[in-house]
């Protein structure tokens, strides 16, 4: 390889590196927060590329791209823009636990969103390959592409997802490359490396996609989206589109035995593959042998777009030899004669250990660069999206000299997120779930922007315009659940009459329509005989309204518990605390204190090797540090 | 930094053989080098460990001897604090044990607050808070059956029985987990019914474990008997013939607000705290206040009323208002000087207090103490309790607790119950988890260790 003469490019604020879900994000809030960004990428053809699943959101990962929305990002109006069927998954357990997700038209959804960058103000998106981030005393100075341009800048986001290093694995074949036969980046790791980032290695994969001509439907279950579709985003009031359904299908004992029988042919049981992969996005095999018992596991056929007749094949990754994959793909009901278009790939890509970065996703040890998406060792586009987004608003707010945007456990699904990356650190591709975060009844996809849209406007990540209409509709649900409590229901015998016709049994007293509301059978539809008067009131509103009327009692007892985990995260440690001299402490927990430096005790006490006996002796020593301040 | 090195006398102020001054950090051995000369001439060193050396304590400045002493030195980590500890056993009383204190002092330790030792070993990993806090109730245990109680405690009894209902909550957790996570995967769905055993036999544990609270009050506190009755009926007589019999091991702790009206009395097993009326009516002669209108008080924070009556002589206005008080609370009557002859007969009284249990004493002839002591054991532990194998809740932290878990499991089944779903019924699930957690420490909450180490003593 033969790069071409360094010289001067130019200046920017912000360099983002990487046009995937995590730079893209980074990028254009980068941009909309004033900073001159430049985005670079490998491929103009891959900006924001589905190289995976043709679907956003599902369980957590809807709350996320719904927090991401709160915020100013632009996944989820970018998936309304471009989906062709929605669900709301989860209905039947409890609001706290909805989650929506829907189909891409990956082809649709990937030129939106690089006509939307193109179009951005401030934002440059450049082809072009970084090879090097030039650190000068623990700050960023510049980065260097193959192409020999330099460019300038002070701060730098690395959203290299799984082209950083990747390796293509296909049974006994593999050979160095990014996704989908794009070009891995394989110059960076080195030089960075050299100025001290290790860099680790994980794994993923991906299926085949089928020629959907190929399939015998009639042998699957179908799947068809909801009406009316939910859209992801705050800003969208209503989609109208038709929608496409999606298939189930199950795989059953000849599958596997064909599986268990070439078990030696898969790189992830011959050791050709060293690295970790998703536990809970496992490949067939892994499946296979890790669920021996089980007769059948679950499949979906799903489009992958309205311009192909290419199906991806969810629940059926793996690294298997082509040979072998088609066996057993050609035993599954309905897929006897499918024909295989792409294959089906394991991907290993340089990583780094999260740890090494601040709840801003800057590096602890370099001022000015920040690392989001599966670079961090999480999964997954929404995951990729959320950090991109949190790393780009801290850039700028580092820029301008302002605070970090540090959101908590107790505030969001990205704040789950991004702890835990930076707390515990993970052993293999992190992927959001619902049961990661504590406060769920708190933390629900349909209040994201209650949560966070005031905070995204406080740092400038929201604009006026959404800002605006997030008041409106935050004013419109204090009006209404107001008036629920001047509704009064009095016990007569026509009332009671009604209460019974709406499946519920008679008032024994009167009550106010919000405690009515509260009764688990009732709901704000079906208790409208009792309201006569009530104005129309958007989707949105009628349903926030009754879901803090009929969990208000849970979610102040969860409020509690929220106060008491903000003492601990309030509770604020100094770098400088000197861990290996506390006695008391165990020598793990010293170690691991003393190497990750939580800014809180709340974060200590979720570090794994630090016990609640730990964080009893941590709390003993503060407090005699706090007297012996108050002595002198 | 390092932790300071604390002392502290260990033993209980007063006249007394042998005082200890405990010393516990890693300048024990330094100290004790200073201040220690031993009568061998060879100074302690670690080899030393837990061999008793004698010799005397110098004041290092003047050379002046303190007093003769025995010391022993104990290396860490296998130490009551998991420290270097050392103590000096010197004569007792007052002067000696502050003298040898005030040298280590002056040597470079500081003074330990209360329970400091034991917030140490706590700290150091030697036992949970259920623990450190049965070493507390250890050192105030008044009978036999309380300090068996305790030791059991200490043992790990408590957090063993916590932990295990905590495991029945993680399972219902973990359920929940499982529920929420996978939409539409084949994980088999867990059905609420499965968590709703959990959490019945979770409850079930943790009602057993309160129904135990009353007697762990009544081991620790003692039974609040309040002794009744006019002037000259033999209340004294009676006070005397407990106490003579049976007078509680421990009596006086300092610091505490004793009344000196009280006394600690152990019948078989059962701490009876014994107020004894007459004597307040004696001191509070002067205002002409009579008894019984001085105990209405006492009577009503009583655990036990026992009503003397003369039974020679006519029932008077005052035994009335002695009678009045008794009606609706557990109490016994002594129908007293049965040697004497009979005006009042048993069936009189029991007109007048139709459930009573009604005993005829002669405290001249000790007639009738037996049966009074017996009735009172039946009273309060039905027949009697099995300390070797029951854990009985004797901390009032523990207590409350136990309650707010019994509480939150109750809403969460009842949240089952109104079909309310598993986001909801989990909030409950988490507090009762985070309440049992606060007994043992497993759960981390700021104040609650200073609550408990404050309430030691020093030395301890």
């Amino acid at each position: 390889m033969q790069f071409g003469k360094q010289y001067d490019a130019g200046n920017y604020e912000l360099v983002v590196i990487g046009a995937g879900h995590a730079g893209c994000e980074a990028a254009l809030i980068g941009a909309r927060m004033g900073m001159r960004t430049l985005l670079l990428t490998i491929s103009l053809d891959s900006v924001a590329f589905m190289p995976c699943n043709p679907s956003i959101g599902g369980t957590g990962k809807g709350h996320l791209v719904r927090e991401i929305d709160a915020l100013g990002g632009e996944m989820g109006i970018n998936i309304d823009e471009t989906l062709i069927q929605s669900r709301m998954l989860n209905t039947s357990k409890g609001p706290a636990v909805f989650s929506l997700r829907a189909q891409a038209d990956k082809q649709k959804y990937q030129n939106r969103m690089k006509q939307v960058i193109e179009s951005q103000e401030n934002l440059d998106l450049k082809q072009n390959e970084v090879i090097h981030i030039e650190i000068e005393n623990g700050v960023v100075q510049g980065v260097l592409c193959k192409t020999g341009a330099y460019y300038h800048t002070n701060a730098a986001i690395m959203a290299t997802g799984t082209y950083l290093g990747g390796k293509i694995f296909i049974g006994d074949m593999h050979y160095d490359g990014g996704p989908n036969e794009m070009r891995a980046a394989m110059y960076l790791t080195e030089r960075l490396e050299a100025n001290g980032i290790h860099f680790r290695r994980f794994k993923t994969g991906t299926p085949a996609r089928v020629h959907s001509d190929t399939i015998d439907y009639s042998k699957m279950e179908i799947q068809h989206g909801d009406q009316p579709i939910v859209p992801f985003s705050f800003l969208t009031d209503s989609i109208e589109r038709e929608q496409v359904p999606c298939y189930l299908a199950y795989t059953n004992l000849e599958t596997h035995g064909i599986i268990k029988d070439n078990i030696g042919r898969s790189p992830l049981y011959t050791g050709a593959i060293q690295s970790t992969g998703p536990r809970y996005c496992p490949s067939i095999e892994d499946k296979v042998v890790r669920f021996a018992d089980k007769e059948r596991h679950q499949l979906f056929i799903e489009p992958e777009s309205l311009g192909t007749k290419e199906m991806y094949v969810q629940g059926l990754s793996s690294s298997m030899p082509s040979e072998v994959y088609m066996a057993f793909l050609r035993s599954i009901p309905g897929l006897e004669k499918a024909e295989v278009m792409r294959e089906a790939y394991a991907i290993e890509y340089d990583c780094i250990d999260p740890t090494d970065l601040k709840p801003s996703l800057e590096r602890k040890d370099v001022s000015g660069l920040y690392f989001a998406g599966q670079v961090n060792g999480s999964s997954g586009y929404e995951e990729a999206a959320a950090q991109g987004l949190i790393a780009g608003i801290n850039a700028v707010l580092q820029i301008k000299n302002e605070e970090a945007l540090v959101l908590d456990r107790s505030e969001a699904y990205i704040g789950v997120l991004i702890d835990d990356l930076v707390t515990k650190g993970t052993n293999e591709p992190y992927r959001m779930m619902t049961s990661r975060c504590e406060y769920r009844l708190t933390l629900r996809q349909d209040n994201a922007d209650l949560r966070l849209t005031r905070k995204g406007y406080e740092v400038g990540s929201v604009s006026g315009l959404r800002f605006e209409r997030f008041v409106q509709k935050e004013e419109a649900i204090e009006r209404e659940l107001d008036r629920l409590k001047t509704i009064m229901v009095t016990p007569t015998e026509e009332n009671n009459q009604k209460m019974v016709e709406i499946g519920s049994s008679a008032l024994k007293t009167g009550l106010t329509f919000s405690q009515v509301l509260k009764r688990p059978e009732c709901n704000y539809i079906s208790l409208q005989v009792f309201d006569p008067e009530r104005l129309e009131l958007a989707a949105e509103i009628t349903q926030q309204v009754e879901i803090q009327v009929k969990y208000e009692g849970y979610i102040q007892k969860q409020q509690r518990q929220i106060e008491q985990f903000k003492r601990l995260e309030r509770k604020l440690l100094l770098e400088t605390i000197p861990y290996q001299e506390i006695q008391g402490l165990r020598i793990e927990a010293q170690q691991k204190l003393a190497a990750m430096k939580p800014r809180s005790v709340g974060q200590a006490s979720r570090i794994s090797g630090v016990s609640p006996a730990d964080i009893n002796v941590l709390l003993v020593y503060l407090e005699q540090e706090r007297r012996k301040k108050g002595q002198s | 930094m390092k932790e300071a090195t604390i002392a502290a006398i260990a033993t209980a102020p007063g006249e007394a053989g042998v005082g200890i001054v405990r010393i516990s950090g890693e300048e024990s051995l330094r100290i004790l080098g200073e201040i220690f000369l031993p009568q061998r001439g060879r100074k302690i060193e670690s080899e030393d460990n837990r061999r008793m050396v004698f010799g005397r304590v110098v004041d290092p400045n003047s050379l002046e001897l303190v007093d003769e002493a025995l010391a022993v030195y104990m290396v860490a980590p296998q130490t009551y604090t998991r420290e270097d500890v050392v103590e000096i056993q010197c004569h007792g009383g007052v002067v000696a044990v502050k003298k040898v204190l005030h040298l280590c002092l002056q040597s470079g330790a500081e003074l330990a607050g209360p329970g400091e030792f034991t917030k140490r070993a706590f700290l150091n990993g030697r036992f949970d808070l259920s623990q450190a806090e049965a070493v507390m109730e250890l050192i105030s245990a008044k009978t036999n059956a309380s300090y068996q109680n305790s030791l059991k405690q200490l043992s790990g009894h408590l957090s063993a029985q916590v932990s295990g209902i905590r495991r029945n909550l993680l399972e219902v957790l973990a359920n929940i987990t499982v529920a929420i996570d996978f939409p539409e995967n084949e994980a088999e769905a867990i059905t609420v019914q499965r968590m709703k055993g959990f959490l019945e036999s979770a409850r079930t544990e943790v009602e057993r474990l309160l129904s135990t609270a009353e007697t762990g009050r009544i081991l620790r506190d003692g039974v609040k008997t309040v002794i009744l009755g006019k002037p000259n009926v033999g209340k004294s007589s009676l006070m005397n013939a407990l106490l003579r019999e049976n007078r509680a091991i421990v009596t006086e702790v300092p610091g505490t607000t004793r009344d000196t009206l009280e006394e600690y009395v152990n019948l078989h097993g059962v701490p009876l705290r014994l107020i004894d009326t007459a004597g307040i009516r004696e001191t509070e002669d002067r205002i002409e206040k009579i008894g019984v209108e001085r105990a209405v008080d006492w009577v009503e924070r009583a655990d036990l009323l026992v009503a003397v009556f003369d039974k020679s002589r006519q029932l008077e206005e005052e035994d009335h208002r002695v009678l009045a008080l008794l009606s609706e609370r557990k109490s016994i009557i002594l129908l007293n000087k049965s040697d004497l002859k009979e005006i009042i007969s048993r069936e009189m009284m029991v007109k007048e207090v139709p459930n009573a249990m009604i005993i005829e004493t002669s405290m001249a002839t000790q007639q009738g103490l037996e049966t009074f002591e017996n009735a009172i054991k039946d009273l309060f532990f039905h027949g009697g309790v099995d300390l070797q194998h029951e854990t009985v809740i004797s901390n009032v932290r523990h207590k409350n607790l136990l309650q707010k878990t019994s509480a939150s499991i109750g809403e969460a089944l009842q949240a089952i119950e109104a079909g309310m779903p598993v986001d909801c019924f989990e909030v409950d699930v988490k507090d009762a988890w985070q309440s049992l957690g606060e007994i043992s420490g497993d759960s981390v909450t700021e104040d609650v260790l200073d609550q408990v180490f404050s309430e030691f003593c020093i030395g301890k």
